[in-house]
């Protein structure tokens, strides 16, 4: 069963990924982006991190939930809404319940992967975080560890995909060759599970 | 790239700062962001709200003030403003005729600004939005985020922001807005990227002797790349491509806007080019504005915005405005 403290080390371990990763994450955004992926994410998971261990929230759902109203307030661009959601709406599905279970954990963060793609209108393939999320959700059965390979292996596969959703898709056949921000955070997100479970 | 800032951390909140003690007519929450007429909420009229990332100065802050924008919420450089900011700022100037966002259409300025809408409606304040999608460089189909916002913001928050101040209604200076968005066309070109504080270098790697045509305002590439072009070949490709989309039958405003990086010196001989193919064309021009409105940091380059008007824009075009970045008849 995961509980309050399962998440609340899910979201810390992501911080620290994307710390660890800013500066790639930017890179990969300045030739089909405007080059501020990372330190946008950083912000808006320190601002996670501290919101989480000022208001100690005492529930799974409690917890995904205050964590995507954070980076609502201050990631802003596209990932802030879209990443705010993913966690919102994950949270909001697993209920006021003090711990949960990894098939209930799967089912959330499925319903908050449908949330992303409602709000976005990006579909797999659309060379965006879903390519990234949908493959970890369909793995996650499987375990964290089958999640993140799904999630790390569908990040690598945007590369030779045409964007059609995002700041990207402006580039039109410009933007095939070169692999996803967004897949890419999406898979450190996904990553983060693996060592909040001291896998 | 050398800067003329103190950390890349704080370039923006440093901004806000110095246009706080320029600007006292504005106030300025550094701290909350967002910049807001002195004198709002001005009883009995619509209120109209804009907001994006930084980088495109004048806009959107340097739109506020009578006859434009009533507030504007200035986001990292390049990355929409937050939720937050737009309701704190609707709260502010909203007299009880509503408040009209002004969003340029880029996927996260319109879920913030969505978001926004429907917060701020819970609190009671009426929303009603107007998207801006002028650029011609992007197809707008299924398969892309849609057109950009550029140039023709300053055309639907001047012009719109005219309507607001004669007392109009909100659902009028909707109707306004729309109508000048749809009526308005811009093709952009860059002859370097721009390079954002937090990068450092330049966001994409233009050689000497080419160009990009077809830019965005966020220094992302174009759509085609050639070797360098005279002004003169720049204005034919540019104008073309608008009036290739929008064959004007009403005299046009014509907006020649400098992307940060290119002396007023070459804007105005761009323009004499842009004026050149529009008389060749055809196309009477109503008015002109030349220089640096939206721009893309110290990117060098241009775009041409087009805006067809009837009487009545234009007579609000003309109409008094006070701000920081647009100046006439008061």
């Amino acid at each position: 069963m995961l509980d309050a403290d399962f998440f609340r080390r899910w979201m810390t371990a992501t911080a620290a990924a994307v710390d660890r990763e800013a500066e790639r994450l930017t890179a990969l955004d300045s030739p089909i982006g405007d080059a501020d992926h990372g330190s946008n994410l950083q912000r808006g998971f320190n601002a996670v991190t501290a919101a989480v261990e000022k208001e100690s929230p005492q529930t799974p759902g409690a917890v995904l939930m205050l964590a995507g109203r954070q980076l609502i307030s201050t990631v802003g661009g596209a990932s802030g809404p879209l990443y705010g959601t993913l966690l919102r709406r994950t949270g909001k599905a697993l209920g006021e319940a003090g711990e949960v279970s990894e098939d209930q954990f799967a089912q959330a963060l499925r319903a908050g992967v449908d949330a992303v793609m409602a709000l976005g209108g990006a579909a797999p393939g659309d060379k965006t975080m879903i390519d990234a999320l949908v493959p970890a959700v369909d793995a996650l059965g499987d375990g964290f560890t089958a999640a993140r390979a799904a999630a790390e292996e569908g990040a690598l596969a945007t590369t030779p995909l045409q964007a059609r959703k995002g700041r990207a898709s402006y580039l039109g056949e410009r933007s095939i060759g070169h692999q996803d921000p967004g897949a890419t955070s999406s898979a450190l997100l996904i990553a983060g599970l693996v060592e909040a479970n001291g896998e | 790239m050398k800067m003329l800032i103190n950390v890349a951390e704080s370039v923006v909140t440093d901004a806000l700062r110095g246009m706080a003690a320029a600007h006292p007519e504005l106030v300025v929450d550094v701290e909350k962001r967002v910049i807001v007429r002195r004198d709002a909420p001005v009883e009995g009229k619509v209120a109209l709200v804009s907001g994006g990332g930084s980088g495109h100065e004048p806009l959107h802050g340097g739109f506020v003030g009578p006859g434009m924008l009533s507030a504007a919420c200035p986001g990292e450089v390049f990355t929409s403003p937050v939720p937050d900011q737009m309701v704190r700022a609707a709260a502010a100037v909203d007299s009880g005729a509503g408040v009209l966002f002004i969003v340029k259409n880029y996927t996260g300025d319109v879920l913030n600004f969505d978001m926004a809408a429907e917060l701020a409606e819970d609190e009671g304040i009426q929303v009603a939005k107007v998207l801006v999608n002028d650029d011609v460089a992007v197809t707008d189909s299924l398969y892309t985020a849609g057109r950009r916002g550029t140039g023709a913001t300053l055309f639907v928050e001047k012009i719109a922001g005219a309507a607001a101040d004669e007392g109009q209604p909100l659902e009028r200076v909707e109707a306004i807005g729309r109508q000048v968005n749809e009526n308005s066309r811009s093709f952009g070109v860059a002859l370097s990227a721009c390079t954002t504080p937090a990068k450092g270098s330049p966001t994409f790697d233009l050689p000497p002797g080419e160009l990009e045509l077809g830019i965005g305002i966020h220094g992302e590439p174009g759509r085609e790349r050639r070797a360098m072009m005279t002004s003169g070949e720049i204005a034919d490709f540019a104008v073309g491509a608008i009036l290739e989309d929008m064959p004007p039958r009403n005299p046009v405003l014509v907006l020649v806007n400098g992307m940060g990086g290119t002396p007023l010196l070459e804007l105005y001989g761009f323009n004499a080019e842009v004026q050149r193919v529009l008389a060749e064309r055809g196309v009477n021009v109503a008015h002109t504005l030349v220089g640096n409105y939206v721009t893309s940091l110290d990117m060098a380059g241009a775009s041409v915005t087009l805006c067809q008007v009837d009487e009545e824009l234009l007579r609000l075009w003309n109409a008094p405005v006070k701000t920081p970045g647009l100046r006439w008849g008061m």
